[in-house]
């Protein structure tokens, strides 16, 4: 099995890097764009069974730093 | 006085943090980030600055995984003293020993000079050899310096006097010019700037060794 974990700076935590990236879209043009955030997706090759409760555990040892993060588990 | 320095595949401020920790009188032992225990009876361990595992997934991620940060964590819970300096500051803040988190600097500019900082509390062994209000040259070398933290966290650090260094002009972004803070039992400190870069004449300033100086001298009589 797969699982793709998404992690997102949380809401209201400034993402300077979404910000310029959104700047640089404006500046080729394009119109409308009110936000960027900017984010990680990391993909787990895991054995069948693993449970979600396992991978939720990765995420808040290890793969996202909860202070400033937040994460989305996505099975596969 | 006894301190270790924790080297790190990608440190790169390990042979100047021992530097300016012998140079104020320390015995100095490198620990390599695999061993599993510090050596007996040491009284201080200093995290070095650089890119430790290339800042892969988040800086000083993986570091805090790493079988020496367990002894670390356990020398602090004990009461040890501990001094993380840029990416040592990361990590301790990884490792939960420090609260908040250092995100990439707002500019989003990596920024490598001298700036001013502003000691706000002579209360701890870190800063016992300055008077708050001293304004202090320390280089900064950064990518990540942003320090941030929820507003509770923020509250209770400025309300126990636990901000030890904050910056005259802003350079990153951090959430009230934090620069170095300090952990409940004072006995922790993090900070981005790199006090062990102003040790002697050919740095270009010698504000650091008060930091070494007071550190080592506290320590020696505990």
């Amino acid at each position: 099995m797969k699982a793709r974990v998404h992690v997102m700076l949380k809401n209201g935590v400034l993402d300077p890097q979404g910000e310029a990236v959104r700047r640089a879209l404006g500046s080729l043009g394009f119109d409308g764009i009110e936000g960027v955030r900017q984010g990680k997706v990391i993909e787990l090759d895991l054995v069948d069974g693993t449970s979600e409760d396992t991978i939720n555990e990765m995420c808040e040892k290890l793969l996202a730093n909860t202070v400033i993060e937040s994460y989305r588990v996505e099975v596969i | 006085m006894r301190a270790a320095v924790i080297v790190f595949p990608g440190s790169n401020c390990d042979r100047d943090m021992a530097v300016g920790l012998r140079a104020a009188g320390a015995d100095v032992s490198m620990v390599w980030h695999k061993d599993a225990d510090l050596p007996a009876d040491i009284d201080l361990v200093a995290i070095p600055g650089g890119f430790s595992f290339g800042d892969y997934l988040r800086c000083g991620a993986i570091a805090a995984q790493s079988p020496i940060c367990k002894a670390v964590v356990a020398h602090a819970q004990r009461g040890g003293y501990v001094l993380g300096v840029c990416n040592g500051f990361q990590v301790l803040t990884e490792t939960g020993l420090l609260p908040g988190a250092l995100m990439r600097n707002a500019e989003l500019k990596f920024i490598c000079k001298t700036v001013d900082l502003k000691v706000e509390t002579s209360n701890s062994a870190y800063t016992q050899g300055y008077n708050a209000g001293d304004v202090v040259g320390f280089p900064v070398a950064h990518h990540d310096g942003n320090y941030t933290a929820d507003q509770e966290t923020l509250a209770r650090l400025e309300d126990d006097a636990r901000v030890a260094f904050r910056y005259s002009v802003n350079p990153n972004g951090s959430i009230n010019d934090i620069a170095g803070i300090l952990s409940e039992n004072r006995r922790v400190l993090g900070m981005m700037p790199h006090p062990e870069r102003a040790v002697d004449d050919g740095h270009g300033g010698t504000d650091g060794q008060a930091l070494f100086r007071g550190l080592v001298g506290q320590l020696a009589t505990a």
